[in-house]
């Protein structure tokens, strides 16, 4: 129980958790300017990390140490960046939660929503999906161990151009300036500008939810068509992420901010997203399952249009694009349908929210 | 009995009087005020950034609003000197303004002294009179004239529906977790937040804190208490320090908050109502007040900073919901209440309880007549919400032993962060809130004037809140069939609740559903003289006071009984 001794016993080191694209590219940008440790579930990632300092192929900075025990980089570390995908994070959060305290602070920097149904049940049997039924990362880490000074990391951050050392900016989202500050201190750089935003859920919810309008775009330029459908689509996609952000409780600023329409815009953008190509995929033919299959790293925008259809048919609200997609995605409707649908439904307005 | 009540009296925990923190406490008295004087000073420096412009500006707003509240809102016990005080504040401002000959750090010196004349003499009024003397006398005549008065109206044969012996703990049952709020007050440092309906809570809890055998709390009361005579004796007695809500400018509340702290920190025990003042609408709180509650934070942190790690520099949460069948006051706070939502319009925050022979009628009745309260003692938390365990470690949901103090620790130290101290004091909010719910006691009075008001409620689908309470009283009534069916079917839910621990229920609700009612019209609401729910003639419920049954029914929102309907 004697956490001042251990505590002031030595440096500590900022831990990353996970070693996927992101997660990678994150810990090398930590790497520039402090002793960094990352955490891998798969032993041989591990090994592979210590011995060749690359993570599946990509490398990484050779300072960089890794583990596969959760105790060690939480007793190494005060700061953990969660970097791992949605469908393992409730797990991962769990595997930690008896080595966290509460001097810890957690950043994650995942785009993705978590269910929080009774044990046993899916999104297959339970019909309706309220608000308290999902959880936003952040969410998942409140309610999963006893870290509470939490942030987020989201914003237009292509791992490929963050490795290149391209310039960028990303916005770091907490209830607590101290966390806001600590992301600051630990990323900034001459190439990387970080921005704070106390309004964490609704930058949580900018990322999650511009990964459906990128299935979207995919789907236009496998379509094969032009920078009006694209146009159109970001615009009206930034409209319904507005309404989807503000039911679900953020607010309106966020979505407008860099991790809301400077994501989205990148994302429609970016030929090697995996939202993108999946839409990309589907409308040159392929099944999603066979997409799916084939992808090394998961595409979160698809398990987001199932959690979000569920709610918005839960709450009796519209929003034309997750509908269409979701028809697309589990009801086989065809796309060229969807694109048609979506070209008729009454849009009345240009912008209501403000 | 069904259930096992706590009906004996526990022995002190501290036996010597001079042992009380309270006692330590008004000894030092003295010092102790003129370090909370000084400390409000330094926190309201701090606030300025020792800027002399800020910080004239501050004073100038509390001598407009003091002045102000001096002509237009005069209480009589406010002392005499007051205008002549602020008379002298503004002379002195007016001339360090006009001495155009003084320096930056003279200009700021001049106004930190005049900060200085305000924050002594706020501190000295917030600070309570306790006297252990008259604490003794009043608990005994509480408890003995109360058990006297009980005695008295039995022998006149009012017959009281529970029990058979005639001492206040009769009256008042005692539920929850008191061995652990008697076993930690002796360890480390217990503030009491208790849910608020009526003026009587102050001297009920205690009282209450007395039969646990605890050493009395100091808490903060309002200071219109203090204008009745006997209420200010008992107030002072309790160890009460004083709340003037009329004040309400940033440097009274920075001393008001300094002092709280500075007590806590002492190792007085404390007794917040966080809701603020009484629930206007019969709600259980739902927004708490969060200013005294940041405290209880600031306070634990402090202990933390100086090094205090064990139990003895820990402060414990203690939850506490005290449940009626009847609220004296009700007509009038939701009244409040219904203005207030209604339409925005100034409102004056009106006192039912302001003449001694309102409470004397009220106590007579309340003694004589039936009608139980019951207080529930809530789990212990620390300061972040977290369960505590025997020995005053906190828990996490999964059991395993936490330290507080990692919560205020940044790179291995403790650190001041004013703003994450802010989020903290939403959560502990939050918590004490959830807490509320879970140890709330359904009364028979509670459900049959809840499902009264949904079941009219859905007969009149289109009518707002406004409008359904302005219904003409003669045209409502709800056939006994259909009323006793619908109280089954809440009545089940609240089971299942319970069940799932989260919410509590009265003894008497385990009886028939048809003796419930009974119970529960005879109960609720039973000395209005306009009664919020009886059965006519015809065995028909009717209501002759729509706001009234609106307020009763008010104790079961937020359990999402009302999709039942």
């Amino acid at each position: 129980m004697d956490m001042a001794s251990r505590n002031s016993s030595k440096p500590k080191l900022i831990g990353v958790v996970g070693v996927g694209s992101f997660g990678t590219a994150i810990a090398n940008m930590l790497a520039e300017k402090n002793e960094v440790m990352v955490y891998a579930r798969k032993q041989e990632v591990v090994e592979e990390i210590n011995s060749n300092h690359t993570a599946s192929g990509k490398s990484l900075n050779p300072a960089i140490r890794a583990t596969f025990s959760p105790e060690e980089i939480s007793a190494s570390c005060n700061v953990l960046f969660f970097m791992i995908p949605s469908a393992a994070f409730v797990e991962v959060a769990q595997t930690f939660a008896p080595f966290l305290h509460p001097y810890h602070l957690v950043i994650h920097g995942t785009k993705g929503l978590a269910l929080n149904l009774p044990k046993g049940e899916s999104l297959d049997e339970v019909k309706k999906l309220h608000r308290s039924q999902i959880l936003t990362m952040s969410e998942v880490i409140l309610q999963e161990t006893v870290a509470v000074r939490v942030g987020c990391l989201a914003g237009p951050n292509i791992s490929k151009e963050l490795s290149q050392g391209q310039p960028a900016a990303t916005v770091i989202a907490s209830k607590y300036n101290e966390v806001i500050l600590e992301g600051q201190r630990l990323l900034r750089s001459e190439r990387f500008q970080v921005y704070g935003n106390s309004d964490i859920i609704g930058v949580e919810l900018s990322g999650v939810l511009k990964n459906i309008i990128a299935i979207a775009a995919g789907a236009l330029a496998g379509l094969g068509l032009g920078e009006n459908a694209k146009g159109l689509l970001i615009s009206r996609g930034m409209v319904e992420m507005v309404h989807l952000s503000k039911a679900l409780g953020g607010s309106v600023q966020s979505v407008i901010g860099l991790a809301g329409i400077g994501d989205l815009v990148t994302t429609c953008n970016s030929v090697d997203s995996r939202n993108f190509t999946v839409g990309y995929r589907l409308a040159k033919g392929e099944s999603l399952d066979q997409i799916l299959d084939s992808m090394e790293e998961v595409a979160e925008g698809v398990n987001t249009i199932r959690i979000i259809d569920a709610f918005i048919k839960t709450v009796g609200i519209r929003a034309p694009i997750t509908e269409n997609l979701h028809r697309v995605l589990f009801e086989d409707l065809s796309i060229e349908e969807a694109l048609q649908f979506l070209m008729k439904y009454p849009f009345s307005v240009d912008v209501d929210f403000v | 009995m069904e259930e096992n009540y706590i009906k004996h009296r526990y022995a002190p925990i501290l036996p010597k009087k001079d042992e009380w923190p309270v006692v330590k406490l008004a000894r030092e008295r003295k010092e102790f005020v003129k370090k909370v004087a000084d400390l409000a000073e330094g926190r309201i420096l701090g606030l300025t950034g020792k800027n002399p412009d800020i910080l004239k500006e501050e004073l100038e707003t509390t001598l407009y609003r003091e002045k102000l509240r001096v002509k237009q809102n005069p209480w009589d016990v406010d002392p005499d000197d007051e205008s002549h005080f602020w008379g002298e504040v503004k002379s002195s401002l007016l001339q360090i303004n006009t001495d155009t000959a003084l320096t930056k750090a003279k200009r700021l010196e001049a106004y930190q002294e005049v900060l200085q004349r305000i924050t002594s003499r706020y501190a000295e009024e917030i600070a309570s009179n306790f006297k252990a003397s008259h604490y003794k006398f009043t608990r005994s005549v509480v408890t003995y004239g109360f058990a006297r008065l009980l005695n008295a109206a039995r022998v006149k044969g009012f017959k009281s529906i529970f029990s058979n012996q005639y001492t206040l703990q009769d009256k008042i049952q005692i539920t929850g977790q008191t061995d652990q709020i008697r076993d930690l007050a002796t360890k480390g440092t217990i503030v009491m937040v208790p849910t608020h309906f009526s003026n009587l809570d102050s001297i009920l809890i205690g009282w209450i804190i007395s039969v646990l055998g605890m050493p009395p709390f100091i808490y903060g009361a309002g200071l219109n208490l203090f204008n009745i005579s006997i209420f200010a004796y008992f107030m002072n007695a309790l160890g009460a320090y004083k709340v003037d809500r009329r004040k309400k400018n940033m440097m009274y509340l920075e001393t008001l908050k300094t002092y709280s702290k500075e007590a806590i920190q002492f190792g007085c025990h404390s007794l917040f109502f966080p809701g603020g003042t009484r629930s206007r609408s019969g709600m259980i709180e739902s927004k708490l007040k969060l200013g005294l509650l940041s405290t209880a934070i600031e306070a634990q942190r402090a202990n933390y900073q100086q090094g205090i790690t064990d139990i003895s520099g820990k402060i414990f949460i203690v939850p506490v919901t005290i449940n009626y069948h009847f609220v004296l006051e009700a007509p009038g706070l939701i009244q409040d209440y219904l203005s207030i939502t209604g339409q925005e319009r100034y409102y004056k925050e009106n006192d039912e309880f302001s003449t001694s022979y309102k409470i004397s009628k009220f106590l007579v009745k309340f003694f004589t007549k039936g009608s139980d309260i019951s207080v529930s003692i809530g789990r212990a938390m620390d300061v972040m919400g977290n369960f505590v365990d025997q020995e005053g470690n906190s828990l996490d949901k999964w059991g395993r032993l936490i330290n507080t103090r990692d919560y205020f620790v940044s790179d291995g130290k403790v650190t001041v962060d004013q703003q994450r101290e802010e989020e903290y004091t939403h959560m502990l909010g939050k918590r004490i809130v959830e807490e509320f719910h879970k140890i709330n006691r359904v009364f028979s009075s509670h459900l049959v004037a809840f499902v009264a008001f949904e079941l009219i409620k859905a007969k009149n689908k289109k009518l707002d809140l406004f409008d359904l309470i302005r219904l003409p009283e003669e045209d409502i009534f709800l056939p006994y069939e259909e009323f006793k069916s619908a109280c089954q079917l809440v009545l089940d839910r609240i089971f299942e609740l319970k069940a799932q621990g989260k919410i509590d229920i009265a003894p008497h609700m385990k009886r028939d559903m048809d003796a419930i009612i009974a119970h529960g019209l005879d109960n609720v609401g039973m000395y209005h003289a306009k009664r919020p729910l009886i059965k006519d003639k015809q065995e028909n419920i009717v209501t002759e006071d729509m706001s009234l049954l609106y307020f009763y029914h008010n104790r079961l929102h937020g359990y999402g009984l009302e999709k039942l309907f």
